[in-house]
């Protein structure tokens, strides 16, 4: 599925809108967020995930064919952690590195589990 | 600072003139939309942002790292992402 997919289909959802809406509408949505990890924000999409940026430092790295060593500055990597929801729903019986048998115990328990990932839980 | 559906919704709602509540029905099926492609397996594109990929593990050996103990990873589906070259340029671009 392409951005110009989404569009069409969220045209056709709501035919009281134009093209041109829907467009806008899903420009908007990525533009906003493309905005906030300029920003370093992070943003929490309640049952899609979340997105973080990271700081990675400066390092030597090789040119893998030659083995030269090359400088690569530092630089921020966005990252996606994917929601429960969606998670659930893709098939991945896994929740936060805790099979799905282990998490109902430990929410039976009424213990916490964190995966310490720094993600928040979405 | 953390950006929530609210933020988007509200920015919609400036932009395109729609009230809060059009804003968030349409927001929320944006969403809707992709979990749902996501869900089948499908590849979601977005130009300039990135792709979400569904990638199907299969099982393998593992071993719990406190005990030693070996134990079967069972195969799973999972979703990544790849950022898009122009959002990765473009906020490195916002930082330096």
């Amino acid at each position: 599925m392409t951005k110009r997919d989404l569009i069409e289909e969220i045209a056709s959802r709501y035919p009281a809108y134009s093209r041109r809406d829907a467009e806008i509408i899903v420009n908007t949505i990525f533009e906003s967020m493309t905005e906030a990890l300029c920003n370093g924000d992070r943003i929490e999409i309640r049952g899609f995930g979340s997105f973080v940026v990271r700081h990675r430092d400066a390092r030597e790295g090789r040119n893998p064919k030659t083995g030269d060593i090359v400088a690569v500055s530092a630089k921020k990597v966005p990252f996606f952690k994917v929601g429960k929801e969606l998670k659930m729903r893709i098939g991945d019986g896994f929740v936060d590195g805790c099979a799905s048998g282990e998490r109902q115990a430990a929410e039976s328990l009424g213990t916490e589990i964190d995966s310490g990932s720094g993600f928040p839980a979405v | 600072m953390t950006m929530t559906k609210a933020d988007i919704i509200e920015r919609i709602h400036e932009r395109v003139g729609f009230s809060k509540k059009e804003a968030s029905e349409v927001v929320e099926s944006v969403f809707e939309v992709m979990k749902n492609r996501l869900e089948e397996g499908d590849t979601v594109k977005l130009s300039g942002f990135g792709k979400f990929v569904i990638n199907d593990k299969v099982p393998r050996k593992g071993r719990n790292p406190q005990s030693g103990e070996e134990i079967v990873i069972t195969g799973r589906r999972v979703l990544s992402f790849k950022p898009s070259q122009v959002l990765k340029k473009t906020i490195n671009s916002a930082w330096r």
